[in-house]
């Protein structure tokens, strides 16, 4: 992945990147609420009927669970379990919404990624390409830095304090 | 679960979340009026679970699965609760677009509410 360059003049910008990052975390907890309900509703009520669709709807369910969590604690271990969970986020809908596609007779029972997440207005096709460009713009803390507290005064001959989505932004 | 209910509520959910979005993108941070808004759709949310509570006692009974019914009316009434909570704790614009998306989301669940109600088995 491209390590988008981000140099010091626009950091006067990065608390304001820092906030879409709420947003993107906050539409990640609306999907994972959504498939996880999802998947529920299909596993207690109706399982036997496609027991592969479902054991898949709460495959992505439980995904993007820990995506939304990596997404909001810091440091390197979660950046990429962060990148791990919404490459696959990626991968499963464009594998699943292409078989939808070509073949409905294989996901005759919808499942988040099916059609390419149009029962959920395309978000999980259009998420997790914003979350990607999201996590390549704030690069994790370094593993000595986790437990400080940031201070608000700008480093001087280190690398720029990392931005990953901790409390404290107002 | 009523008709004329469910279309007010999800009419109030949308502007509510247009409202929500539009003012926090043009960087206000969660205010009363904001925070009201979200708060009368949580609390229409708590009407509309009373209300589907007992409708089944008068007649009105849900076509499709009540299970699948419950699930969403349950995740939509956590929502503003939650973004409402975190608005509270950072006040940002950030946190004004969120309760917008809440509320937006509320509406399409409250769609497919009424979908599950009043079409699905029928």
């Amino acid at each position: 992945m491209i390590e988008v360059l981000r140099p010091r003049a626009v950091s006067r910008s990065r608390p304001r990147v820092r906030g879409i990052g709420r947003v993107l975390i906050a539409v990640y907890g609306v999907l994972a609420l959504a498939a996880t309900g999802r998947s529920f509703v299909q596993i207690v009520g109706k399982f036997d009927q496609a027991p592969l669709a479902y054991l898949l709807s709460a495959l992505a369910a439980v995904v993007y669970i820990v995506a939304t969590i990596a997404l909001t604690q810091p440091g390197r271990i979660w950046h990429t379990v962060a990148w791990a969970t919404i490459s696959f986020e990626m991968l499963g809908v464009l594998v699943v919404g292409t078989l939808s596609l070509l073949d409905p007779g294989l996901f005759p029972h919808d499942t988040v990624w099916s059609m390419f997440g149009r029962g959920y207005l395309f978000i999980p096709l259009v998420i997790p390409v914003l979350g990607m460009i999201w996590l390549s713009r704030n690069p994790p803390e370094g593993p000595e830095s986790n437990h400080t507290e940031p201070t608000h005064t700008e480093p001087t001959h280190t690398a720029p304090t990392p931005t990953a989505p901790t409390h404290g932004d107002a | 679960m009523i008709a004329w209910f469910l279309i007010a509520q999800i009419a109030i959910a949308t502007a509510a979340g247009v409202l929500c979005v539009i003012l926090g993108l043009m960087g206000r941070k969660p205010t009363d009026l904001t925070m009201g808004a979200t708060a009368l759709v949580w609390l229409l949310l708590l009407a509309q679970l009373v209300v589907s509570v007992l409708a089944p006692v008068f007649g009105n009974r849900a076509t499709g699965s009540l299970l699948e019914f419950y699930v969403y009316l349950i995740s939509a009434v956590l929502l503003p609760v939650g973004t409402g909570f975190w608005a509270l704790i950072e006040r940002t614009r950030w946190s004004t677009v969120i309760l917008g998306a809440a509320c937006l989301s509320v509406a399409i669940m409250l769609y497919r509410m009424g979908q599950i109600w009043f079409v699905q088995g029928a």
